[in-house]
Order: structure tokens, then C-alpha cells, then sequence
């Protein structure tokens, strides 16, 4: 565009935006100052920066992180096992099954596509509770428990997120050009070679798209771990850790201040870190799914 | 072609029948009750510990071994076939027992007194009956719209807005479509509980009055403003990327023959990302239906309420909660399998009419 505008015109807009973003960011601004204060201190004066002090931040989280109904470590490790490993395998078996669907043109795979997009707008909530007893007796037959485990609850994110993923994945892999593997094949590539050495490489950003999409969702997922873990279970995600974190401490906001700021942090460093693939993931996903 | 060397051969019989005997065997184990199988003891420090071999362990590595027994089946026919039927199963197998069996057994036991674990008897439509026998549950189900329909309004205008600033030439742009953004990468039960807080102990300061959580209806509100908070950056950001496919030169025409900035807005742009408006309806539609989250953290549903004559205790509780707490809390799995059901057609119902409301729209434009 080339039309001039009046400065005035740009100020008032930068002065919006401004407002705005403080707006946005104030929550988090009262997060962290009032994570270093004494109950008495955030009641009195919530939005000042009275009687916020280093060392009361210190052991503000000291307190929290040793908590045995937080115990931070340890449900930091635990939503960090769990979405990572169901990152690596959805990626994988999304890959896999993506691109069968879509260089099989029969019947079953168009019936198999359709299944997984019609099953996208099925709500979590209308099979949540036959999940749990379909895990409980799936787990005693095989020897296996899912409920209260970490591969329970990876098997389950497997399902869950695999509508979309294999979805995002086929129209990527659409673009590939055929040519590509017809040339592999014919200098003696088996279909499983072509598809790790040729075709697995060339899917790298839109498996990093699904991941930021699968990622974001399984990292701060709340439904289904409290229904597959329970509260009180030896395996415990963060976003439960909090809900019953924040049961056992009503109102001690000195507590529970602390303890959301701990959880907010991980992904915020990683936001800082990859905030251009985020964003762009975000978009993609939106704008596919 | 070549042949199939013998060693090839053995390894994938080999590989099929030992993996289908484990798998049997572990089944089997379970079946008859007898547990794992203990293959014998060995004395660790004095004292003999079983070696146990799982029937867990034992199941899995049978399906892992048939499969590779699969893959080295010596035919070159056939081969293509295997490698696709192995690449389908791990994620078919897991989304038939996550979704497509507990679909159909949901449905199956929301006609039946299942109380969790067992069922007794076939109820018919008792609980569908039942459910809209509850005043609790249609204001919910009042409520839920309520909330779709304001949060469907005001998070698409205030996302537009934003995109429509953050596409303007103002500095620090990727700093402001960040901060935007930010507040979506935090999950629903910290943001709420950090949002009760600002509601209860910060916001009290400036108007002086009880919190806007403990009256039903400015509790509604904070639930929306809240959510706006949390979903209006990332719309925003789908609103930019389709504002920024409009042409140039479309805006610099529409400039030189003295369009308005408003006459630009409603005669360019908005008709110009019309796909893209029907994309963040329907997202912003689907998420509201099925908020869960900030509503179990901010209010728990809680919130008194006088609705059709009758007191509600549990004024806020949305949909989604109130299914939760149906079957979770109140332990009457039979009706919130139901309720969930209802939900499900529900939604599918609206989103169905959404998708073609927009897309007759989009062809008239």
C-alpha cells in the first residue's frame, strides 16, 4: 500500500495495542509478584509490589515443589514421559498409516479416512466413560494395566490424537510427488524402505507441525488423564497435580500462586525458544483441520 | 526374482507361530485365571525369587513376533499388502479400542442401568426420560448455548479486531501478535485457578464488592471474559494469515478509486476471508461446546440460580460438567452416559448446520 497515513493515526494504534497487550500479559505480571509474597501480603495488596521479595519467592517455591500433593519433579517428569513418547509414536504410526491411506486407493482406505474424519467431531465426554471400564478389563486380560499407567494412558493418546494427525499428515503427503517412489521402486526399493528413506524425511514440517498441535493438546490435557490416572494414582500429569494441589491448600493463595507459575513455565520456555514454528503450527493445523 | 534363502523362511514361520502361541498362552493364562507363569526360581541374596514371565509381556511379545513373522513372509506378491496391513495397525488398533469400541458401548450402555462396571437391565429410554426430568441439566444445556452463542460473537470480533491491528503498520508487530497469542498455551485448569484469583482478591480491590464468582450471572460473565482471554490470540493469528491473502493490489485499487478505510473493510476484506471466517466459527463453536477446564477451575459450577420455579445450586455448570459430575461425582454412570450421548448429537447436529450455513454463504458472496 502506498496511501500515506497521518502519524496520529499510527500512534493511537501503537497506543492500543500497547493497552492491549498489558491487558493481556497483567495476569502473568500478578503471577510472578505475588509468588513472592506472604498470604497476607497478596490479600492486602494483590497488585503492588509490596512485599514481594526475592527470598519469600524462593521459599514460596521451595515449599511448593517438595509438596507431597505436587510433588513438581516428579509430575513434571511424569507429563513430560507421557508427551513425549506419545509425540514420537503418533508422529511415527500417524506417518505410517497417512501414507497408506493415501497412496492405497481402494475401498478400505477411503472408509478408513472418512472413519477417522467422521470421528473427529465426537466429543471426548461420550466415550470417556466406557473408555475407563473398556481399559480396566482390556488391562486384567492382558496382564497389563491400563488405568494409573504410563502406557495406558500413550495407548490412549494414540487413539485419540490419530484422527487428526493422519488427517493433517494425508493432505501433506498428497503434494508429495508419485514420481518420487515409482524411482525407488524401480531401483529396487521395497515399499518400507521408500517409505522410511524417501518419504519419512520430506514430511519433517508438517510432523513438526502435528507435534506443536498434538503437543500443546496432550501437555495441558486435563479430562483424560484424571479419568485414566485419578487423583490420587502414582502417576500424575501436572494439570492434575494442580487440580489437587489446589484441593488441599482452599485460598492459600501464597501456595497456589507458586504452584501455577511452576506449571506455566515449561511451556513457556519452549515458547520463547520455538515461538515462530508455535505460531505457524497453530495456523496450519487450524486452518487444515 | 530370487528365492527366499531357508534361513528366511524358518525365521518368519518361526516368528508366526511362536507369536501366536504366546499370544495364546497369555490370553489363555488370563482366561483360565491362572495367572503369570513362573518359570522357575533362582536364589538372589539366600532367598528364591520366581522368575515371572508376564502374561502382559508374554502377549505383547507374540503380537510383536507374529508381526515380524509377517513382514519376513517370503512372497514378493503379497508383500506391498503386508507392509500396508503392519504400517495401518498400531494407530487403527488403538483408535478402535479408544474411540470406535467405547462409542458404540456408550451409546449401547446409555440404554441400560450400568452403574460403571456391571449392567443389570435394559432401561429403554429411562434415562434419556429421566435427564430431561432435571432442572439442573436443561439449564445447562440453556446455558451452554448461551455460552456458545456470546463466545462464538465476541471471541470472532475481538479476534478480528486484534488481526485487523496486528496487520496494520504499527512497530513491534511480531512482539504484539506474540503477547496475543501467549495466554492460549496454558492449560484451562491453571488459567482458571490464576483468574479466580484475579477475580476474587484483585479485582474486589478496585470495585469494592463481593467477587464476581459468587453471583450466578457476573460468574457467567468472568467465564466468558476468560475464555475470550484465552482464545481470542489464536484466532487472531487465523484471522492475519487470511487477511494477509487478500492482494495487494486489490486494497491499492480499492485505495485509488477512494474507498474508506471502512468501505475497504466491509467491501474487500470481510468478503475477501469469508473460508476463513467459517473456519474460526466453527473452532471457536466446537471449543466452547465442549469447555471443560475453566469452568471446572474457575467455578466448579457453582452459583445459585432460580430457574422454571425450582433452586439450582449448581448455576454455572455447563454442559460438559455436568456430565462430568453426573457420572463421576454423583456415581450415576447409566444417566451421564446418556447426557453424553445427547451432547454428542448435539453437537454433531450444529456443527453440521454450521459447516453448511457458511458454505451456501460463501457461494453467494
Amino acid at each position: 500500500m502506498h496511501t500515506k497515513e497521518k502519524p496520529a493515526a499510527v500512534a493511537i494504534r501503537l497506543v492500543i495495542a500497547i493497552i492491549i497487550a498489558a491487558y493481556v500479559l497483567f495476569p502473568f505480571l500478578l503471577l510472578v509478584i505475588n509468588s513472592g509474597k506472604e498470604t497476607s501480603d497478596i490479600t492486602a495488596n494483590p497488585v503492588s509490589l509490596a512485599g514481594s521479595s526475592l527470598g519469600q519467592f524462593r521459599f514460596n517455591i521451595h515449599e511448593v515443589i517438595n509438596d507431597p500433593n505436587f510433588l513438581f519433579w516428579k509430575s513434571f517428569g511424569y507429563s513430560t514421559l507421557i508427551t513425549v513418547v506419545s509425540l514420537v509414536l503418533l508422529s511415527l504410526f500417524g506417518a505410517m498409516a497417512a501414507w497408506v491411506i493415501c497412496r492405497n486407493k481402494t475401498v478400505w482406505s477411503t472408509i478408513i479416512y472418512f472413519t477417522f474424519i467422521a470421528s473427529m467431531i465426537i466429543p471426548f465426554q461420550v466415550v470417556m466413560l466406557p473408555l475407563i471400564s473398556t481399559f480396566r478389563d482390556v488391562g486384567k486380560f492382558i496382564g497389563i494395566p491400563m488405568l494409573q499407567s504410563v502406557p495406558g494412558i500413550v495407548f490412549a493418546y494414540l487413539g485419540f490424537g490419530g484422527a487428526m494427525t493422519v488427517f493433517i499428515l494425508n493432505g501433506f503427503i498428497k503434494g508429495v510427488p508419485f514420481d518420487l517412489e515409482e524411482a525407488a521402486s524401480i531401483d529396487g526399493c521395497t515399499p518400507e524402505q521408500t517409505f522410511f528413506q524417501i518419504i519419512f524425511p520430506l514430511l519433517t514440517p508438517v510432523i513438526t507441525t502435528v507435534t506443536i498441535l498434538n503437543g500443546m493438546w496432550i501437555w495441558n490435557d486435563y479430562l483424560l488423564p484424571s479419568m485414566m490416572l485419578g487423583q490420587n494414582g502414582k502417576v500424575m500429569t501436572i494439570p492434575i497435580a494442580i487440580q489437587k494441589f489446589v484441593g488441599s491448600y482452599v485460598k492459600r493463595w501464597d501456595r497456589i500462586l507458586p504452584a501455577a507459575l511452576l506449571a506455566i513455565v515449561p511451556m513457556i520456555i519452549i515458547f520463547l525458544i520455538a515461538q515462530k514454528q508455535i505460531m505457524e503450527g497453530m495456523i496450519e493445523g487450524a486452518v487444515k483441520g | 526374482m530370487g528365492t527366499f534363502s531357508t534361513g528366511r523362511k524358518v525365521a518368519s514361520f518361526g516368528s508366526l507361530i511362536l507369536g501366536l502361541v504366546l499370544t495364546i498362552a497369555g490370553l489363555g493364562l488370563s482366561m483360565t485365571g491362572a495367572g503369570d507363569l513362573i518359570l522357575g526360581t533362582l536364589p538372589i541374596n539366600g532367598t528364591p525369587t520366581p522368575i515371572i514371565f508376564g502374561r502382559g509381556a508374554m502377549f505383547v511379545i507374540g503380537i510383536v513376533l507374529f508381526f515380524v513373522g509377517l513382514y519376513l513372509f517370503p512372497t514378493f506378491k503379497h508383500h506391498r499388502a503386508i507392509v500396508n496391513i503392519i504400517f495401518l495397525f498400531p494407530l487403527l488398533f488403538a483408535f478402535g479400542v479408544t474411540v470406535i469400541i467405547p462409542l458404540f458401548l456408550g451409546i449401547g450402555y446409555s440404554f441400560t442401568d450400568w452403574n460403571g462396571i456391571l449392567m443389570h437391565q435394559f432401561v429403554g429410554f429411562g434415562n434419556y426420560a429421566r435427564m430431561f426430568k432435571q432442572t439442573a441439566f436443561l439449564w445447562s444445556i440453556l446455558l451452554t448455548f448461551l455460552f456458545v452463542v456470546f463466545n462464538m460473537i465476541l471471541v470472532n470480533l475481538v479476534a478480528f479486531l486484534l488481526a485487523l491491528l496486528c496487520t496494520s503498520r504499527i512497530k513491534g508487530l511480531g512482539f504484539f501478535r506474540a503477547a496475543y497469542f501467549l495466554p492460549n498455551l496454558i492449560g484451562g485448569i491453571v488459567l482458571g485457578y490464576i483468574w479466580q484469583f484475579i477475580f476474587s482478591n484483585v479485582v474486589t480491590k478496585f470495585t469494592g464488592t463481593y467477587s464476581m464468582l459468587s453471583d450466578t450471572k457476573t460468574a457467567f460473565i468472568a467465564i466468558i471474559i476468560v475464555y475470550i482471554w484465552q482464545y481470542a490470540g489464536y484466532i487472531m493469528l487465523i484471522y492475519i494469515t487470511g487477511l494477509n491473502t487478500i492482494p495487494g493490489d486489490v486494497l491499492e485499487a480499492s485505495a485509488i478509486d477512494g474507498a474508506s478505510p471502512l468501505q475497504t473493510l466491509f467491501n474487500i476484506k470481510i468478503p475477501m476471508i469469508a473460508p476463513t471466517i467459517t473456519i474460526c466459527t466453527f473452532l471457536t463453536l466446537t471449543s466452547a461446546f465442549k469447555q471443560f477446564d475453566v469452568n471446572l477451575a474457575l467455578t466448579n459450577g457453582k452459583g445459585s440460580v432460580q430457574f422454571l420455579g425450582e433452586y439450582i445450586a449448581n448455576g454455572t455448570e455447563m454442559l460438559a460438567l455436568n456430565i462430568y459430575s453426573t457420572a463421576v461425582i454423583n456415581n450415576d454412570y447409566a444417566l451421564g452416559q446418556a447426557k453424553a450421548v445427547l451432547f454428542f448429537i448435539i453437537l454433531a447436529a450444529v456443527s453440521i448446520m454450521q459447516v453448511r450455513i457458511s458454505n451456501k454463504k460463501e457461494v453467494e458472496l
